[in-house]
């Protein structure tokens, strides 16, 4: 097992490295520049940019004057080290910006994640051992309409909704008054009370599609000879289906949570940028446009990191869960 | 259990009957069509995209309006309510604009003794034949912030929003089994390289990488040019997972005696592939492709509501949604909102479809 850790955290740096490469020539790729841009930027709007003096100098800063590939390697070489580059847009470093943004991404996908499965789990439990019943079809066209909402939509309507009903708008993470506060209890239970927002609207996708899964997998495992010797044996219905068919049932779930995260990410992007959260998203969008391009850069490499730690975690439990499963 | 027999027989018999005179065997193809019919849901579904796609292919001729045609004095106007009777047939009224006292908005009335017959089969103010249309201002669905009618719109952009998916998932397709197929058939490093790049995409998050390559179409690309470079960034996800699904088909084939024969009788890889491998897998790429094609268009509608996606003058419902993304037009103008209803019904049939399909598409499982 503790090889088999070892090899798979092995593996992620070469993967992580490929992406890397990818994630910064995508991000170099629209014509020019972020002082191109600046500079076209302030000529529209006062007709001369000579407020953005010395931009050959900024650009030798910025390294933007070296080809692609050098400012790559110097990057990808200060990455290693926790030094992710300057941000252009800001003008601060780009690590002072992304942690706290990077606490709260984590905080709504892990929340978003485990909403999904103490949800969908029993609920698909349910459905399953009410097959075909009334409710059990109530429960399929749900999660059919589930699957198919986009998350933003979901997001907007909550926040029209809200802002009808109780007159207090949703967005961001913390009322104005904790605003710029520093840290404290009062702050912490004024996110709470911010944070189900975007939890519950990033799970919807996901719940609905788990729980159609759980419910296929159970029925599954409830149609297999042992379940049957269990109800021989007289044992309770319940714990038929409880200890002897999910205990099973449950497996494949936990080897899909790895690629459920993308998917998760995904929402908790698209709905920040809605809800305006002080996540990763609204910022790399910001980013993006501007090229500011350190910063992109570094975004997306945090996305893909806790992505491969996803995985691993994915893996470790599933062995944990599933003692069948042998590494050599 | 005699009971059992005898119902069991009477079904026999009835099928044989039904099947009359060419009592013989069903193709594949009956088998499966047999198989989906059963399953209403995913009829209805089919219908109803069937519907949707005559819609967009006849947007010029459904639509009340061309979809560019501004108005400048009737911005913001919200849904208007159908009339009939009063001997002029179905009609709307006119609109009077008035300012609100206290915000000094403008809002627009419907004043009665003004009325617009509603026309069907004619021609609109510039000249186009239209199925419903009308004289005077018909918005049934409002307007947006340059007086264009919503409902024009949103039929218009359903060609971009239906055509994205279908369009995406064609080539993922193309490239999916192309390379799943050579993936499997060829194995080796071929194999080994394409699965790692399956496996490098699926370690970026969807979302984040899609608005990355938007971010990356230049600002002065045409939108037809547009069009296709976003289906191309949608579909670049998604060929890895049928590529994978297609390889594991491909494998399963491979050592099986009918490609053996094939082999011993000198066909040639590409014959093999073509006639004896890919056809194996054909339902099973229709299926994936199914149910990947709602997923491209709610990457089209992100992308877009975020503003990196279509561009104007092209519009889609995504490119719609966008003027609804602040809450403050929201809540003045909710009726900005109707574009996520389409979008709404055609995800969801599309999932419905996807479903019926998969379950036909192995008919001789029970």
């Amino acid at each position: 097992m503790g090889i088999y850790l070892l090899r798979r955290s092995l593996i992620a740096i070469p993967t992580l490295l490929a992406i890397s490469v990818i994630a910064f020539f995508i991000i170099q790729l629209p014509e020019g520049d972020y002082l191109d841009r600046k500079i076209q930027q302030l000529e529209e709007e006062y007709g001369d940019s000579s407020s953005l003096a010395r931009v050959d100098e900024l650009r030798v800063r910025y390294g933007l004057d070296k080809p692609v590939w050098q400012r790559y390697v110097i990057w990808i070489t200060g990455f290693a080290v926790g030094n992710f580059g300057e941000s252009f847009e800001y003008e601060r470093e780009v690590s002072e910006l992304v942690w706290e943004r990077l606490l709260f991404t984590l905080v709504i996908s892990s929340g978003s994640l485990m909403f999904t499965y103490a949800l969908a789990i029993p609920v698909g439990i349910y459905s399953a051992t009410n097959q075909y019943k009334l409710s059990d079809h109530i429960l399929t066209l749900l999660s059919f309409i589930g699957m198919s909402l986009p998350s933003f939509l979901v997001a907007l309507a909550l926040m029209v909704f809200t802002f009808d009903i109780f007159d207090v708008p949703l967005f961001g993470l913390f009322s104005s008054y904790y605003e710029g506060a520093p840290w404290g209890w009062g702050k912490l239970g004024d996110m709470l009370t911010h944070l189900w927002v975007p939890v519950v609207v990033v799970a919807v996708n996901g719940t609905a599609g788990l729980m159609r899964i759980m419910r296929g997998n159970l029925l599954d495992v409830l149609g297999q000879p042992f379940v049957q010797t269990a109800r021989a044996k007289g044992l309770k219905e319940s714990v038929v289906v409880v200890k002897h068919a999910v205990r099973l049932a449950i497996n494949p779930l936990v080897s899909i949570l790895g690629m459920s995260l993308p998917t998760i990410l995904s929402g908790a992007t698209i709905v920040s940028i809605v809800l305006g959260l002080p996540t990763v998203g609204p910022l790399l969008l910001r980013a993006l446009l501007n090229e500011d391009i350190y910063l992109a850069g570094t975004l997306i490499m945090m996305y893909s990191v806790l992505l491969v730690l996803g995985n691993l975690m994915a893996d470790i439990l599933l062995a944990w869960v599933d003692p069948r499963i042998r590494y050599d | 259990m005699t009971d059992e027999k005898g119902a069991l027989q009477d079904a026999l018999d009835e099928a044989v009957e039904n099947v009359g005179a060419e009592v013989g065997s069903l193709s594949y193809r009956q088998l499966i069509w047999r198989r989906f019919r059963r399953n209403r849901m995913g009829l209805v579904a089919g219908a109803l995209l069937v519907v949707a796609y005559i819609g967009a292919l006849g947007a010029g001729f459904f639509a009340p309006y061309h979809y560019q045609r501004m108005s400048l004095e009737t911005r913001h106007v919200g849904p208007q309510r159908l009339h009939l009777g009063g001997g002029h047939g179905l009609h709307v009224y006119g609109l009077t604009a008035t300012r609100d006292e206290r915000t000094m908005e403008l809002m627009f009335v419907a004043d009665p003794t003004k009325i617009h017959a509603v026309r069907f089969f004619a021609r609109d103010d510039a000249g186009s034949i239209r199925l419903v249309t009308s004289d005077g201002p018909m918005y049934l669905l409002g307007t947006d912030r340059m007086g264009r009618d919503l409902l024009s719109r949103i039929v218009y952009g359903a060609r971009v929003s239906l055509t994205v998916g279908l369009v995406g998932v064609f080539m993922s397709m193309i490239l999916g089994s192309l390379l799943g197929t050579a993936s499997g058939y060829w194995g080796g490093w071929a194999d080994t390289l394409i699965q790692r790049v399956i496996e490098l995409l699926a370690a970026f998050p969807p979302i984040p990488l899609w608005m990355a390559l938007a971010a990356a179409l230049p600002a002065d690309w045409s939108s037809i040019r547009v069009y296709f470079g976003i289906t191309v960034i949608l579909s670049l996800i998604s060929w890895g997972g049928l590529a994978r699904q297609v390889r594991g088909k491909v494998l399963s084939y491979r050592e099986q005696d009918f490609v053996m024969a094939a082999r011993a009788s000198g066909a040639g890889h590409w014959y093999i592939i073509t006639r004896h491998l890919l056809p194996g897998s054909y339902s099973h790429i229709i299926v994936i492709g199914t149910l990947a094609i709602p997923g491209m268009i709610l990457g089209e509608t992100a992308l877009s509501f975020l503003g990196l996606g279509i561009r104007a003058p092209m519009t889609s419902w995504g490119v719609l949604l966008e003027e609804a993304q602040r809450v403050t037009v929201l809540l003045h103008y909710p009726w900005l909102i109707f574009p996520a209803v389409p979008v709404l019904i055609v995800v969801i049939a599309y999932n419905f479809l996807g479903d019926a399909l998969r379950d036909a598409a192995d008919p001789y499982s029970d």
